[in-house]
């Protein structure tokens, strides 16, 4: 026989299971920098992304589910691809990405019983800092406007809390990554991240045509490595060869 | 549009559903009317010869890489309907494409060609295989056959750099979708003919790329000398051939400034020889 639920404790119930879901995963990073906007995730593996490409100037990152947010970024892809072909390039926006993920993470929220336990970014890098977009969406489809720097995932508040301590705004890509990377170790006392386990990426706006490059173990270690302080001339330098956007 | 599911929420249906990470086959399933190859045109068109036509390419390789070259004209009938259209384009960062043939359905293939790519890239995480590109195009290529037979041919060229072998790789198609690898060098467009002749007695397995990019500005001139609906360097406007190189660096259009010093050097050396260089006769 069925019992009563109310719809309040209906959908308090799917946001909590939700929570929990993504509050088991680890963390990710995402902030505004001197060239344009920087991702990184505690993420150790080499072939399962937390962050990607969708578009010229813009980018996605997931904490929570791999298969849903996977299938969440495929489907952004395509929507991209769609519009830009169909339209222009210029015309496929981060705001329109964002409507579309909220439109489907909300219904999947309110009209199943299993809602996806992901929380995403949607950021698009601009000719300018101001205008920078980030679009944080959580799993029943609320959307949130940031600006400079945001933490999403398993301790998210730590993380959150370590970065407001750290964050300027116009870090260079060295230290950026450094503020990230000890905020990301807020998540546990214990925790020491190195380039190996971190997945980083930047959509820099210097950059042509597409925007998007993942940035390579060795690089990361590389500016890991540089003194506080250190003139960024050595960025500049060792940004021209690194292959292609996804090497 | 397709209807929306639950788990595609306002993405319609078919955006989230993982099967296919070719971009033309999920346009063909969502947007048919979109792809070049699925209008139907009505019994009995004329007129098709008064479509603007894009004509020649040409395509050298050279130790480490390809270079590729188009002229700047598209002909309608007997008519020059646009001195400065661009046939050579980047596919991606490994590889550059050219048309010849219906300039409308040519720029639409080539396009389609290029998010194709992209769209394979970001979902994928990898890049296509030189081979693997060149089959797709070839696919695509076999769509446009039904307007082909209607007199809307459009033949590419695709050419790009081999990162396992490391060198260049020139790909050429028919109108049915065959494709066909060639070694060397390859032109394809109404001026072929006389470009082929050219490049035959220019090429060196031994160019540089500075020199391959002078071997299709010469090939150019040489089909331009002898064919109406190519264009030659337009010297008075200032409108010189595209050229791409493609080289384990990337793909790279070269400066006007560039390009525009090789045609002029081409053209100088005409006044002298207007045939052009000649080739050792034993």
């Amino acid at each position: 026989m069925p019992f009563y639920v109310s719809p309040e404790q209906q959908m308090k119930d799917k946001a909590d299971y939700a929570r929990k879901g993504i509050a088991r995963g680890r963390s990710v990073v995402v902030l505004q920098y001197e060239d344009g906007i920087l991702f990184v995730a505690d993420n150790p593996s080499r072939a399962l992304h937390k962050i990607s490409e969708i578009y010229d100037r813009i980018a996605f990152a997931a904490v929570g589910k791999y298969n849903e947010f996977e299938n969440l970024r495929l489907g952004g892809v395509r929507y991209a691809d769609v519009n830009g072909y169909q339209y222009d390039r210029r015309d496929v926006t981060a705001r329109g990405l964002a409507n579309v993920y909220a439109q489907s993470l909300g219904t999947i929220f309110t009209e199943t019983n299993k809602p996806y336990e992901v929380e995403l970014v949607v950021a698009e890098v601009g000719e300018s800092a101001e205008l920078d977009q980030i679009y944080r969406l959580t799993f029943d489809g609320s959307v949130a406007d940031e600006h400079g720097f945001l933490a999403m995932g398993g301790q998210a508040d730590a993380v959150s809390q370590a970065l407001k301590e750290r964050f300027g705004e116009g870090l260079p890509l060295a230290e950026a990554l450094r503020v990230a990377v000890r905020s990301l170790e807020a998540q546990d006392s214990e925790r020491r991240l190195e380039a190996r386990s971190l997945e980083v990426a930047v959509l820099d706006r210097h950059r042509e045509h597409r925007l998007f490059r993942r940035l390579a173990e060795a690089r990361v270690s590389a500016l890991l490595s540089e003194e506080p302080g250190a003139a960024s001339v050595e960025d500049e330098v060792e940004d021209g060869g690194e292959g292609s956007p996804e090497s | 549009m397709a209807s929306q599911d639950a788990l595609g929420g306002r993405l319609p249906g078919l955006f989230g559903s993982p099967d296919t990470s070719s971009f033309t086959e999920f346009l063909g399933a969502y947007a048919p009317d979109a792809l070049p190859g699925r209008r139907v045109l009505p019994q009995g068109a004329v007129g098709v010869e008064e479509i603007p036509h894009a004509t020649t390419i040409v395509a050298v390789t050279f130790p480490g890489g390809v270079v590729m070259a188009g002229d700047r004209r598209a002909t309608a009938g007997h008519v020059i309907a646009q001195r400065d259209i661009e046939k050579v384009f980047r596919a991606d960062e490994f590889s550059a494409i050219a048309i010849a043939g219906t300039a409308g359905i040519g720029l639409e293939l080539m396009r389609l060609f290029q998010v194709e790519l992209e769209h394979y890239e970001k979902r994928e995480g990898r890049t296509l295989s030189i081979e693997g590109k060149a089959n797709r195009l070839a696919s695509m290529v076999r769509g446009n056959l039904g307007m082909a037979m209607q007199g809307l041919a459009v033949v590419p060229l695709f050419a790009g750099y081999d990162e396992v072998e490391d060198r260049g790789r020139i790909f050429s198609y028919d109108p049915a979708g065959g494709r066909y690898e060639e070694r060397e060098f390859h032109t394809i467009g109404s001026g072929s003919p006389f470009a082929r002749g050219s490049l035959k007695k220019l090429f060196r397995a031994d160019l540089s790329a500075e020199d391959a990019a002078l071997v299709c500005v010469q090939a150019l001139y040489d089909a331009a000398d002898d064919d109406s609906a190519t264009g030659g360097p337009d010297l008075t406007r200032g409108i010189f051939p595209v050229v791409a190189s493609v080289t384990a660096d990337g793909y790279r259009r070269l400066g006007e400034d560039e390009v525009g010093a090789l045609a002029r050097s081409v053209v100088e050396g005409r006044y002298e020889a207007p045939g052009g260089p000649t080739a050792p006769l034993r």
